[in-house]
């Protein structure tokens, strides 16, 4: 009885609306919805500076020592700070809101018919933490010496002491960017475990969730339970700089691989944080889409479940050339080959929802589909750094920078995009432009593949990565017209993302008004008003049945919304 | 009002955990700090075993008596948020709020301990800088000690609103919530006490 009064409370709390003025809601707001746009839009945002970065560092592999436009000539020393902050901002700024906050705070409350998270002004402080990491992020470029350029994993002992890089301002705000970020997605990762262990609505059993919201909640499980391992690294990071410890300084009797240990404890969970949540809006476009029940959700669910628990025995696969102890290299092949598996099943999964269905390629689908063929090269080339032998020769070069935007790319972009344009008319109220987004779409695709293709062939060639001018490196001369085509095509990638700028602001405004379940799904979001208004459904929904009920041979409609009562029951109310 | 509010009420329906969602946010939130502490001393332990500069310093000059009975009292301060919450629970609001201060008495006389056991470290030339030991001991002692203001905090806004009489024996979830972080700043300093002391 305490436990119901309390969460009636919570989810009371916020329920006269309408008058609000424009700080409360739009700046402060407590509305899970509001504080999704929050997060899309600083994501976004930083996705601009980090493209921005990648065009100087591609322009610089391409056409090395001459003025980039807009900037100048690339020196070494800036390089290697544009490699640090490209990373950093579209893994933790861009992959990280964008994917794990934003789609973990739009869709789990609607998802589960619940009137907000349950912690809503936890939720709002983690967005406002949010902002102060990214202040302090963005204010790095601007202190004496520059921002951090110890690369975005930050390996001591370059990351550990001013004397290897000269930066110190810069490595200690990195530091506490860093911080303020984990601090805040613990805040949300809390609020969206609680929300979805206690606010799901009557009817919505474990095995009735929808599959989005089951890889929502398993990024937050795979990130709570890896990221205090990185804190602490971070702690003795920052120390290091700050106080004079050498915890990872070798004269003072540190050990430099301790941070690797840390970090990647951390950090291969973290792909899954990032992957989840774009597989997650994936699986719920495919049924919609293509009007088939999902293939296999238990099978999904669990290995999902296989698949995290396996991602924190794998992360010394990251390690093989660093020194480690050399018997370490076996095991760490085996458990990385076994987390193919599950993902392997998932794939298989995704393509036995879609055969024999009535396939629409609206854009999300296209976005869907674009990542399933994508990751599916990601994934694969991850087999040759999985296993140590390879890994051995590739390790150093370009191929680890093909596949690593293999997988990233798809989770973050085309997850994204899939996500952003099909739960669009939700979250905003009106219809995006089909055409301007097939575009987008097309653009995207065919330009991604001409940027990050070849450079697996570049890396197998023997291209180092982490290398700021080929042209001094006369074994390299081979690759130059190749690098000047891949730069090339990024650069038409990046001026792509204009045509989904203009679409997504002009439907914003001017978008055709969207009804409230424009695509016929089934999920509960869709039975809630477009957009939902504060609290979301005017009367507490009830689930009936699973999320994927589409195309039931005995019914004129080809879908089933979750929370429509069962025929005999209707017709016993009435 | 608009729209009438609601409410969730699902406690014997299958979707209900039936744990209050603000006690499942602070377990969850322990589980990543026992990740965080987990990681320093495993940290810790890896660096102590492997690393050849790694000097522990002749345990007289550790304060081992003094510590114990830091142990001691915090052990003690438990006990007291235990006996706080069953007061509550029961409606005994006085036992509650002699319970409560007697477990923030115990929280700063542990931090008045440490605030003499510090100086009396550097003093015999054990400091951040001087070495692997001091760097851990102070990094780990140091953070356990930032968890005991912060409970010391939480349990100040519980005590303040129990003298106001805001908790009943319906509505105690929040000294219950105080009292599971609290037990985990114990659980802590008991981990790190035969650790930085005793091996």
């Amino acid at each position: 009885m305490e436990g119901n009064r309390h969460q009636a409370r919570g989810n009371s709390a916020h329920h006269s609306h309408g008058d609000e003025k424009f700080i409360w809601k739009y700046v402060f707001s407590t509305d899970h919805k509001m504080i999704a746009k929050q997060y899309l839009f600083t994501g976004l945002f930083m996705a601009l500076v980090g493209a921005f970065t990648a065009y100087l560092m591609r322009w610089q592999l391409a056409y090395p020592n001459t003025a980039a436009p807009g900037w100048g000539v690339v020196t070494a020393d800036k390089f290697n700070m544009l490699v640090t902050m490209h990373g950093t901002i579209m893994v933790f700024f861009v992959g990280m809101p964008v994917l794990v906050a934003a789609l973990s705070n739009f869709v789990i409350p609607l998802q589960i018919g619940a009137r907000d998270m349950v912690f809503p002004r936890l939720n709002m402080l983690s967005y406002w933490v949010f902002v102060a990491s990214v202040v302090c992020l963005l204010a790095s470029f601007f202190v004496p010496a520059g921002a951090s350029a110890c690369g975005w994993t930050g390996y001591p002992p370059l990351s550990a002491s001013q004397e290897y890089t000269g930066i110190f301002w810069g490595v200690v705000l990195w530091i506490l960017a860093l911080a303020l970020e984990f601090a805040s997605f613990t805040m949300g990762g809390i609020n969206y475990l609680a929300t979805f262990m206690c606010a799901r609505a009557k009817g919505l059993t474990y095995s009735r969730v929808p599959l989005a919201t089951w890889f929502l909640v398993g990024a937050s499980l795979a990130f709570f339970f890896s990221v205090g391992p990185l804190i602490a690294g971070a702690i003795m990071l920052l120390l290091d700089n700050v106080a004079g410890t050498g915890f990872y300084l070798p004269q003072k009797g540190g050990e430099p691989l301790l941070w690797q240990h840390l970090f990647w404890f951390f950090g291969h969970p973290e792909v899954y944080v990032v992957f989840l949540p774009g597989l997650a809006a994936v699986l719920e476009i495919i049924p919609v889409f293509s009007r088939k029940p999902i293939f296999g959700y238990r099978t999904m669910v669990w290995s999902m479940a296989v698949a995290l628990a396996l991602s924190y025995v794998v992360w010394a696969h990251h390690m093989f050339i660093s020194g480690m102890d050399p018997r370490l290299a076996m095991p760490f092949s085996i458990t990385t080959i076994l987390i193919s598996v599950p993902f392997a099943i998932i794939i298989f999964c995704m393509l036995a929802s879609l055969r024999g269905g009535s396939i629409r390629l609206a854009t999300p689908m296209l976005w869907a589909v674009g990542f399933l063929v994508t990751f599916l090269i990601g994934g694969l080339t991850g087999i040759f750094l999985g296993s140590a032998a390879s890994n051995i020769y590739f390790h150093g070069t370009y191929f680890v920078v093909a596949h690593f935007h293999y997988t990233f790319f798809p989770a973050v972009f085309f997850g994204g995009f899939a996500a952003i344009h099909f739960w669009f008319p939700k979250m905003f109220g009106r219809m995006y432009s089909e055409r301007l987004g097939k575009i987008h779409f097309w653009l995207t695709f065919v330009f991604f593949n001409c940027t990050f293709w070849p450079i697996f062939q570049i890396g197998s060639g023997g291209m180092i990565r982490r290398i700021a001018d080929p042209s001094q490196y006369r074994i390299l001369d081979q690759f130059k017209t190749l690098n000047v085509f891949v730069t090339i095509s990024a650069f038409i990638l990046i001026a792509g993302q204009i045509v989904f700028v203009i679409n997504f602001f002009w439907s914003i405004f001017r978008g055709p008004a969207a009804e409230a379940n424009p695509f016929r799904a089934n999920t509960l979001e869709w039975s809630a008003a477009s957009p939902p208004p504060h609290g979301n459904f005017t009367a507490a929904p009830v689930v009936y049945r699973g999320p994927y009920e589409y195309s039931l041979p005995d019914r004129a409609e080809d879908f089933v919304p979750q929370n429509e009562p069962p025929l005999a029951q209707a017709e016993g109310t009435a | 009002m608009s729209s009438t509010p609601w409410i969730l009420d699902a406690s014997d329906e299958p979707t209900s955990t039936g744990v209050p969602h603000g006690k499942l946010g602070i377990w969850v939130f322990l589980a990543s700090e026992v990740m965080l502490f987990g990681s320093l001393i495993s940290s810790y332990i890896v660096l102590r075993l492997g690393s050849t500069h790694f000097i522990v310093p002749p345990h007289e000059f550790l304060s081992v008596p003094v510590a114990a009975l830091n142990t001691f009292v915090l052990i003690i301060s438990s006990v007291t948020m235990v006996m706080a919450l069953a007061s509550i629970q029961q409606d005994d609001r006085k036992g509650m709020i002699m319970y409560l201060i007697a477990t923030i008495l115990c929280g700063l006389i542990f931090l008045g301990v440490k605030t003499w056991e510090y100086p009396h470290k550097w003093h015999e030339g054990i400091t951040i800088q001087s070495g692997l030991f001091g760097s851990f001991y102070f990094t780990m002692t140091g953070l356990h000690g930032l968890h005991v203001i912060g409970g010391i905090a939480f349990n100040l806004y519980i005590l303040i609103q129990g003298i106001r009489g805001k908790w009943s024996s319906t509505h105690c979830q929040r000294v219950e919530y105080a009292g599971i972080y609290w037990h985990f700043v114990d659980l802590v300093w008991v981990v790190l006490f035969p650790l930085l002391y005793l091996l």
